[in-house]
C-alpha cells in the first residue's frame, strides 16, 4: 500500500461514545488515495458514527483522523471542501426536480455552469429523462442515483457512501452499484458502508469488517475471505442467495 | 463569516422560496386564522365593542396583523425539523459553505411568506371596509416594524425546529404566540381589564407594537411610541437571534 503517495485517510485510534454507550473503541484504519474501501458491519457497529466523524459531522472523544491530509478535528473547513457525504438516507430536495437539486449542489461548490454540470451528470447517471419532475415522483433507486451524482459535484478526493443500497430492491441496486463504480472512475477515493458482503466484494478494493467499534479485519477480498467468518457475518452472508433467487425468477433475458 | 455567506444564502433561499411556490397554501393557512378573527370581531362581537373613533375594523386590523405574524413563524419550525429529518441538512453541513446561511435561508423565506400573509389579510381588510389615509412614509414606517417584528419571532421559532424531537414539538411553539395579542390593546383599549391584566398588557410589546402601528395608519402622531416598539423588535430579534445561533451551533456536533 505504501507507493509513496500519502493515504487519503488516516484513522489512528478513534474513540467516541454516547452517554456509556462506547460506539467506537479505537478505530485505526488507512486508506490509501483512489481505493474503493468497505466498511463492512451490522447494524450498530459504528460504521455510521466513523463516517460523521471524517466527515466532520461530529467530534470524535479521543484519537485522530486526516482526510486528504487535513485533521479533521482542527481543519474542518478543509475537510469539507475535500469531501462530499451520501447519508443513510438519500439526501435529495423531493420538492425540487433532479436538475434543481444537481445545479443547487453546484451552486453551493461555487462552481460556474450550473446547467451545464446538472446536464452532464444527468445523462451520466441515466437521469435525463426524469429530470425535469419533481423528486417526489422517482424511485428509490432513481433517487439514490441522484444522491451519488450530487456527490460527484466539485469533484471532491474522497466520497462516503453511507450504506448506499439499503432498502432499496434488487434491481435498484445493480444501478446503485454501476453508479459508485462511476464515481470511482475518475480515481475518487470511497469509503462506503454496507452490511452486505455481496456488496463489498462487488465494489471495494479493500474490505474493513467493523465490528463493536473496533475494526477486527481489514484487507482485500482474498485476505477477507481467508478468516474464519464470525457469527454475525454470516447472518449477512445469507441475503444473497435470497437476492440471487429473486434476480434469477425476475430477470427479463438470460444475460 | 464566509466569503461565501452571501450566495450560499442566496442558493438555499432559493431552493425554500421554490419549496413555498410550489405550495402556496402555506401563505393561505397563515392568513386564514387572522382572517377568520377579523370576520368574527367585526361583525359578531365589533358591534359591541367600544374601542376608538372611526369604524372597528380600523382599529383591530393592526392587532389582527401581528396574529398573522404569529401564525406564519411557525412555518419556520415546521420547515427547519423537516429538513432536519431528510438527510439533507447533513449533506449541507458536510459542505465548504457559510454555516449560518442554511438558517438565514429558512427565516428569509418565512419573511417573504409572512409579508405575503399581510398583504392578503389586509387586502380582506379593505374589503371589509378599512380605510387609512396615511402616507408613503406612514405606511414604509408600518412595513419597516412588521418586518422587524416578523424577523425577530421567525428567529425565535427557528429554536424549536432546530432541538423539538417530534413535529408536535416543533409547531406547538407557535400557538400561544397567536394568543398573546388578546392580552393587549389589539383588540379592546387595555383601560378595562384588571390590575395584573391590564398591568401585563401595557407593558408587553405587542401593545406598543399594535398602538404604534394603529397611530402610524390613522394619520395621529406617533410619538415616542414608534422608538419604543422599534426598540421592542430589535431587543426580541438580538435575543432570538443569539439563542438561535447557539441552539445551532450546539446542535451541530452532538
Amino acid at each position: 500500500m505504501s507507493t509513496g503517495t500519502a493515504p487519503a485517510i488516516t484513522i489512528r485510534g478513534l474513540e467516541k461514545s454516547f452517554a456509556d454507550n462506547h460506539v467506537l473503541r479505537g478505530v485505526d484504519l488507512e486508506v490509501a488515495k483512489g481505493s474503493i474501501v468497505a466498511l463492512l458491519g451490522p447494524n450498530g457497529a459504528g460504521k455510521t458514527t466513523l463516517v460523521r466523524i471524517l466527515a466532520t459531522l461530529l467530534e470524535a472523544d479521543a484519537g485522530t483522523a486526516t482526510v486528504n491530509g487535513f485533521d479533521v478535528a482542527t481543519l474542518a473547513r478543509d475537510v469539507r471542501a475535500s469531501i462530499s457525504l451520501t447519508g443513510q438516507f438519500a439526501a435529495v430536495d423531493e420538492v425540487l426536480t433532479g436538475r434543481e437539486n444537481l445545479a443547487l449542489m453546484a451552486t453551493l461548490r461555487h462552481l460556474p455552469d450550473t446547467t451545464a454540470i446538472a446536464d452532464r451528470l444527468l445523462a451520466l447517471f441515466d437521469l435525463t429523462e426524469a429530470g425535469n419532475r419533481r423528486v417526489a415522483t422517482w424511485s428509490g433507486g432513481m433517487r439514490r442515483r441522484l444522491d451519488i451524482a450530487m456527490s460527484l459535484i466539485g469533484e471532491p478526493p474522497v466520497i462516503f457512501l453511507d450504506e448506499p443500497t439499503t432498502g432499496l430492491d434488487p434491481q435498484s441496486r445493480l444501478e446503485v452499484w454501476a453508479a459508485v463504480r462511476e464515481a470511482a472512475a475518475s480515481g475518487t477515493t470511497i469509503v462506503l458502508t454496507t452490511q452486505y458482503l455481496d456488496e463489498a466484494e462487488q465494489l471495494a478494493d479493500r474490505i474493513a469488517i467493523v465490528h463493536e467499534g473496533r475494526i477486527l479485519a481489514e484487507g482485500t477480498l482474498a485476505t477477507i475471505k481467508a478468516l474464519k467468518p464470525a457469527p454475525r457475518i454470516e447472518y449477512v452472508e445469507r441475503h444473497p442467495s435470497l437476492e440471487e433467487i429473486f434476480l434469477a425468477l425476475t430477470a427479463k433475458d438470460p444475460s | 463569516m464566509s466569503a461565501h455567506f452571501v450566495t450560499d444564502t442566496r442558493a438555499l433561499l432559493g431552493r425554500s422560496l421554490r419549496h413555498i411556490a410550489r405550495s402556496p397554501d402555506t401563505i393561505v393557512s397563515t392568513a386564514i386564522v387572522p382572517i377568520i378573527m377579523l370576520l368574527l370581531f367585526v361583525y359578531v362581537l365589533g358591534g359591541a365593542i367600544r374601542a376608538g373613533t372611526g369604524p372597528y375594523v380600523n382599529y383591530l386590523l393592526p392587532g389582527i396583523l401581528l396574529v398573522t405574524i404569529a401564525s406564519g413563524v411557525g412555518y419556520t419550525s415546521y420547515r427547519i425539523f423537516l429538513d432536519n429529518q431528510s438527510g439533507i441538512v447533513e449533506r449541507f453541513r458536510s459542505m465548504p459553505i457559510a454555516r449560518s446561511s442554511l438558517l438565514w435561508a429558512h427565516v428569509l423565506t418565512t419573511v417573504v411568506a409572512t409579508l405575503a400573509s399581510l398583504a392578503v389579510v389586509v387586502g380582506v381588510a379593505l374589503l371589509m371596509g378599512f380605510r387609512s389615509g396615511a402616507g408613503v412614509l406612514a405606511w414604509l414606517t408600518t412595513v419597516a416594524v412588521l418586518t422587524l417584528f416578523t424577523l425577530a419571532l421567525t428567529w425565535l421559532a427557528v429554536i424549536p425546529g432546530l432541538t423539538a424531537t417530534s413535529m408536535d414539538g416543533a409547531v406547538g411553539f407557535a400557538y400561544p404566540l397567536v394568543f398573546l395579542p388578546f392580552i393587549s390593546s389589539a383588540f379592546v383599549p387595555t383601560a378595562t381589564m384588571p390590575g395584573p391584566v391590564r398591568a401585563f398588557a401595557e407593558h408587553q410589546p405587542v401593545t406598543v407594537i399594535v398602538d404604534g402601528v394603529r397611530n402610524l395608519l390613522a394619520e395621529q402622531p406617533v410619538g415616542t411610541d414608534i422608538w419604543v416598539a422599534l426598540s421592542w423588535c430589535a431587543g426580541l430579534l438580538v435575543v432570538a437571534y443569539g439563542g438561535a445561533m447557539l441552539t445551532y451551533r450546539h446542535s451541530q456536533l452532538r
